[in-house]
């Protein structure tokens, strides 16, 4: 009987290869990470720095032609009149957005993690993922139908004689205008529908991960129903609120589709970015704007983090 | 009581009216496809009529945005599922420095909002003199791509037990042996659903693509034109049902291969 070896002999280059992973797992390692890193290190970190380096150039005035010398010039920009009114609408509509989102989202997500059992939990599951997925753009032409002026919403409003009402809504000054879809009341109804889902999916998991039994202790030490929500599930409930307020706040202050398609023609970060770098062909300020919800986010990142929503995602 | 297990009924309300917002815009999106009235957005419509299927088959300006996305979507979803499985495979298990930093780097492209890469990556293709081209577009998608496939990819690594690669190891297989006859079809279930979800967000994706497309349409810039200067309304619900069909079934599609792990699927857009 022959002894059989208890290393088998190599076959080849494949072999060899494995017992080099095998001796050293690092090799494996680097050979598995630097792919994607090159790719994400050039392609995405690469374009940043170019985002920022583009940002402290500024144009000639006159030959509308970049000047690739370092300045502040750009960022003083911002500070004009007009440009900062962008940033501060901009701002203050993310806030009302998410604040919004919050509340429609509460009920949905407390819903699903408490009471939705078995086949209602998939219901809810899917009945969130599907809109949160599905096409952007397909979800905001819908909105464009929904509020137009010879729309839905005025065809209902009128059947049940309170046409009135949306006269008087769109004749509020400020937020008010000719149509629903021409107001700032369309823009920010779409901005909640089109985020809405970012919000429902943190709030859900956190508020799944409060237990039973504090609701139930709270009951027996005679809390009422109100008094159980505002002291022991909302507190509880926070920072999936805050991981969902990122999205929101976030997607908000980014995006320049919604204001071009519902809405006055007043303009948000994202549509300055895009129209400076496009039509107006003024690249270094269209970095600088695009800068500015970085700042923003990076603040309310930290913040976020003292507040412990990263748990929550 | 709060603690018995029936919900209360404001509560109910609450949660139906919420979905039923979620999910009632997109009926209509149908229904105006239908309608006779080229002009406005009426309502109701004032006849129904399935002719606008066939006029958006014949209109010649739909066929190259179509086939352009479709590109798009299949390069980025296969650049992806490469450079996703390969992050996820080094991250799901090994500790090593600099893991922290790799995972924000790969979450980034998607956590910043869609203008900022965008206009990144046309600062970059600005000071480096590169024209716009389909390379350009795929740039930009595949980027984004990468953690969708990550996410489905680790939380299935996660959940394998490493004693099976050491059970093949043990048994003489090599490293790509044991890849190819182990690993990948315990991932394949997660990686057809990463790659399913990534082509639905790349076939759709219209903010960073406006950026790096440069003159060429896909069919979500070419509906995003319709949508600012209207020409045959209902000819762009058509198209709208095709770009809602071509995302909803992939999602639909992975959800079905990766329910009961039901955590893997999503985890963020």
């Amino acid at each position: 009987m022959t002894a059989i070896p208890a290393v088998l002999p190599e076959r080849g280059l494949a072999d060899r290869l494995t017992g080099l992973f095998w001796r050293r797992p690092n090799v494996l390692l680097a050979l598995a990470i630097a792919p994607p890193l090159i790719w994400l290190g050039v392609v995405y970190v690469g374009s940043l720095a170019a985002l920022l380096l583009q940002s402290f150039y500024s144009i000639d005035e006159f030959s509308g032609v970049v000047v690739p010398e370092f300045t502040l010039k750009t960022y003083a920009e911002l500070f004009r009149p007009q440009n900062f009114d962008i940033i501060w609408r901009t701002l203050l509509m993310s806030a009302l957005v998410t604040l919004a989102s919050a509340i429609i989202a509460f009920p949905i997500a407390y819903f699903a993690a408490r009471y939705a059992k078995g086949r209602w939990k998939a219901v809810f599951y899917l009945g969130v993922m599907l809109p949160l997925w599905s096409s952007y753009l397909v979800k905001v032409y819908a909105w464009k139908l929904i509020l137009a002026k010879e729309g839905i919403v005025t065809w209902v409003a009128e059947k049940l004689g309170a046409g009135f009402v949306i006269d008087a809504i769109l004749a509020i000054p400020a937020i008010g205008g000719n149509s629903l879809s021409t107001s700032y009341i369309g823009t920010f109804i779409v901005f909640v529908y089109v985020w809405l889902p970012f919000m429902i999916l943190p709030m859900q998991a956190s508020l799944e991960r409060v237990p039973t039994s504090m609701l139930e202790a709270s009951a027996d030490l005679g809390a009422t129903r109100s008094q159980t929500f505002r002291t022991v599930i909302l507190p509880l409930a926070l920072p999936g609120v805050i991981a969902g307020s990122i999205f929101t706040f976030s997607l908000t202050m980014g995006d320049y589709i919604i204001p071009q398609i519902v809405g006055t023609s007043a303009r948000f970060i994202g549509l300055a970015v895009y129209q400076q770098q496009g039509t107006a062909g003024n690249l270094p300020l269209a970095a600088a704007f695009a800068v500015v919800p970085i700042v923003i986010m990076l603040v309310y990142l930290a913040l976020a983090k003292r507040a412990g929503a990263f748990d929550a995602l | 009581m709060p603690s018995d297990n029936r919900a209360p009924l404001s509560l109910k309300i609450g949660a139906g009216l919420g979905l039923a917002f979620l999910h009632l815009p997109i009926v209509l999106i149908f229904l105006y496809a239908f309608t006779t009235e080229q002009r406005s957005y009426q309502f109701p419509p004032p006849g129904l009529t399935t002719k606008w299927f066939a006029v958006a088959w014949n209109r010649a300006d739909i066929w190259p945005p179509m086939i352009l996305s479709l590109q798009v979507a299949a390069i980025s979803t296969a650049l992806a599922l490469v450079l996703g499985t390969l992050v996820s495979a080094a991250m799901a298990r090994t500790k090593f420095f600099g893991r922290e930093q790799i995972s924000l780097l790969i979450i980034l492209p998607i956590a910043l909002p869609g203008v900022i890469t965008g206009m990144s990556l046309r600062s970059a293709f600005a000071l480096m003199d590169i024209p716009f081209s389909t390379l350009t577009i795929i740039l930009g998608h595949a980027t984004f791509c990468i953690v969708i496939v990550y996410n489905n990819a680790v939380a299935r690594m996660r959940r394998l037990s490493g004693g099976i690669m050491e059970a093949s190891a043990d048994l003489g297989a090599n490293a790509f042996q044991s890849f190819r006859y182990i690993l990948l079809p315990n991932l394949g279930s997660a990686l057809l659903a990463g790659g399913m979800l990534a082509f639905a967000l790349s076939f759709d994706e219209v903010i960073v693509t406006t950026f790096t497309a440069g003159q060429q349409s896909t069919l979500p810039i070419w509906m995003l034109q319709e949508l600012v200067r209207p020409r045959q309304r209902p000819v762009t619900n058509v198209v709208a049902i095709v770009v809602f069909m071509a995302t909803i079934i992939p999602i639909l599609f992975a959800y079905y291969v990766t329910r009961g792990g039901s955590d893997t699927a999503g985890g963020g857009k």
